[in-house]
């Protein structure tokens, strides 16, 4: 037994990098608890990522129905509730993301199952699984267990590892759809595209980045006039956006745009992981920020520990006499 | 429209450092700040601009001390009507599922058309007790909401996917949603306001009041345990600058500039 079961997650027409993710971490923790790694994928015409999702897992269970052609949580419930029943995995991984987060506590509650959210590493302890998750916008880390019988259910944090390459050739096995017309209560309408703006950030060069830190929006000059010093365009914190300071197309991280730029320089960003995780794979990352402890430190290249008031100017100021 | 408000007093850890204290299992927050989560003060905002627009009250429900006795008035203050503050040290706030069934039986047996949460808490961040909420209700939900349109008898959301993408999603109510920051622009309270928000009814209730039995929501009942915090370490590879700030401006200066970097 010790089955880990990893559900698939996928949105117009892509297998979301999270997928995998799991997949890789499910494989270590099956590794350990003698059991097969099962991915569940509910979809419809999704063959490819079936043949995908088998080269990660030893059975992929994989219900293909036009029902589940968009995710609908009410649908997925009524999909996985009975299959968790009847396979009874030890564990079920879902991803913490925007689909995850609205699927899995309900999950949870409707089947009673031990559940643990935003996980960021499993480990296992003598024969336990010991799962990993922060308090306080990761200033402090838990060490948690599952009480009770399995199946246990946890949400993972995207992006807490790096997905593996593809080592196995499991079965696919086509479950038959455990809906027999559609639900009325919830209905997926459609989706939006994301704001475009005049300038895509995710083309820029150099990027100056302003978060809550600079507190009010008449201290944005002065990121201004250091963007200008340094040829550089202004993105932001969803904080900084949320205040209005800057729109929606100069967002960076997961709700916003990833961007990979030569040089990123976050001022007043404290480092949440929403954040980190759309401006990490920049080459050069300077960080300002008067916490020594702030999280964007453990992504930063160079950082200077201070007031952005009093060092930003300066800074300005030196790169116009440097830049002639 | 008649709406259930749900809002959490956490710290604001973003620039306090954070400690563990004795027990292992929690943290020293005698130096810390409270307010209101920050997401629930958007949900609070959403809840007065949808009675604004379609009449209706707004109730708040909170799980909390006395101490979050300042923020609640603040909200009542905002325009929200009548409040319920859950005051029982046996709630086993690790577990969101927990802290779900404590709020809902304070809901149940209401009539309501829409409950309001933020999308997570900052404290504990598990982004769950609204979806969990909802279950316990028997209703349907969506979240991560950044726009609320109600009709009649039913609801249209956007839910902020990653990327920026919304997914429309329409539900029949009463429903819960989640929402997301920057939904709207939250008001301050305004000082008639907070005036008449001391008369407002704040109703302090224990769990016998709601129906709850007190073991079932209790740290022993729970299906998972908070075996210790710690402090991750941090791997920096990142070169701190030393000096004054000046000093450091012009470092970095240099080397942005000389390293090639401009
Ligand atoms: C579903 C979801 C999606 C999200 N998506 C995103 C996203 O895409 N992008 C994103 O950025 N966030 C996102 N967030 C929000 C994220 O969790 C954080 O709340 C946000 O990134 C915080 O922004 P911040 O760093 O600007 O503010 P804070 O966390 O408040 O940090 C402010 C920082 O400024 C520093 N500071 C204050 N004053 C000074 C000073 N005078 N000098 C120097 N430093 C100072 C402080 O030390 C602190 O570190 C998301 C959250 C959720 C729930
Ligand atoms: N003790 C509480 N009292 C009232 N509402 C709460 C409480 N805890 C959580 N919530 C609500 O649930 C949301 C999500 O919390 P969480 O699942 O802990 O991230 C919060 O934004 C609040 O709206």
């Amino acid at each position: 037994m010790g089955n880990v079961f990893v559900l698939a997650e996928h949105r117009q027409g892509e297998l979301r990098d999270i997928t995998l993710e799991m997949l890789t971490k499910a494989a270590a923790v099956a590794w350990q608890t003698g059991g097969e790694v099962v991915a569940v994928l509910l979809g419809s015409g999704v063959d490819a990522f079936a043949e995908k999702l088998r080269g990660y897992a030893d059975r992929v269970l994989y219900v293909d129905d036009p029902l589940f052609a968009d995710y609908n949580s009410e649908k997925y419930q009524k999909a996985l509730a009975p299959l968790i029943q009847e396979h009874k995995p030890e564990l079920f991984m879902i991803g913490h993301t925007t689909q995850g987060v609205d699927l899995a506590p309900a999950l949870a509650v409707e089947l009673k199952l031990p559940f643990i959210s935003d996980v960021i590493e499993i480990n296992l302890v003598d024969g336990k699984l010991k799962p990993v998750r922060q308090f306080y916008q990761g200033k402090v880390n838990a060490n948690f267990s599952f009480k009770g019988e399995p199946p246990y259910l946890l949400t993972f944090r995207e992006a807490s590892l790096e997905a593996g390459e593809p080592n196995k050739s499991g079965s696919i096995e086509k479950v038959a759809s455990p809906l027999q017309e559609d639900i009325a209560y919830r209905r997926f309408v459609e989706y939006v595209a994301a704001e475009v703006g005049d300038v895509d950030i995710t083309q820029s060069e150099i990027l100056v980045a302003v978060g809550r830190g600079i507190k009010e929006e008449k201290n944005m000059p002065l990121i201004e006039e250091l963007a200008k010093a340094m040829k550089a365009d202004i993105c932001g914190s969803r904080a900084a956006i949320d205040a209005g300071w800057l729109g929606h197309d100069r967002q960076v991280g997961t709700s916003g745009k990833t961007v990979k730029p030569k040089l990123y320089v976050a001022i007043g960003i404290s480092g949440a992981f929403q954040h980190l995780a759309g401006m990490k794979g920049a080459k050069t990352i300077v960080a300002i920020n008067k916490d020594p402890d702030a999280p964007i430190f453990s992504v930063a290249d160079l950082g200077i520990v201070d007031d952005l008031f009093k060092v930003v100017p300066k800074l300005t100021e030196k790169l116009k006499e440097l830049k002639g | 429209m008649n709406i259930f408000v749900c809002i959490k007093r956490v710290p604001d850890t973003s620039e306090a450092i954070v400690k563990v204290d004795d027990t292992g299992r929690g943290v020293d927050s005698s130096k810390f700040s409270f307010d209101i989560n920050e997401s629930d003060n958007y949900a609070v905002e959403e809840a007065v601009l949808l009675k604004e627009a379609k009449g209706g009250n707004v109730q708040i429900v909170c799980a909390g001390t006395q101490d979050a006795d300042m923020m609640i008035r603040m909200a009542l203050a905002k325009g929200c009507d009548s409040a319920i503050r859950i005051d029982d040290p046996r709630i086993n706030e690790v577990d969101p599922l927990q802290v779900a069934k404590v709020l809902a039986a304070a809901i149940k047996g209401k009539e309501f058309d829409l409950v309001l949460t933020g999308c997570m808490a900052s404290d504990d961040g598990n982004m769950a007790v609204g979806v969990a909420l909802a279950e316990e209700l028997g209703v349907p939900h969506a979240a991560m909401v950044k726009k609320v349109e109600a009709g009649d008898g039913k609801v249209k959301v956007y839910r902020e996917l990653e990327g920026g993408i919304s997914e429309v999603v329409e539900m029949d109510l009463p429903a819960v949603i989640t929402i997301q920051t920057g939904i709207n622009e939250p008001r301050y309270a305004p000082i008639k306001g907070i005036r008449l928000a001391q008369k407002k009814e704040l109703t302090v209730l224990k769990l016998e009041d709601l129906g709850v039995a007190p073991e079932e929501v209790s740290e022993a009942a729970s299906l998972i345990a908070l075996e210790n915090f710690y402090i991750p370490e941090v791997e920096s590879k990142a070169e701190i600058l030393e000096g004054e700030p000046e000093e450091k401006a012009a470092l970095l200066a240099e080397k942005l500039v000389k390293g090639g970097l401009l």
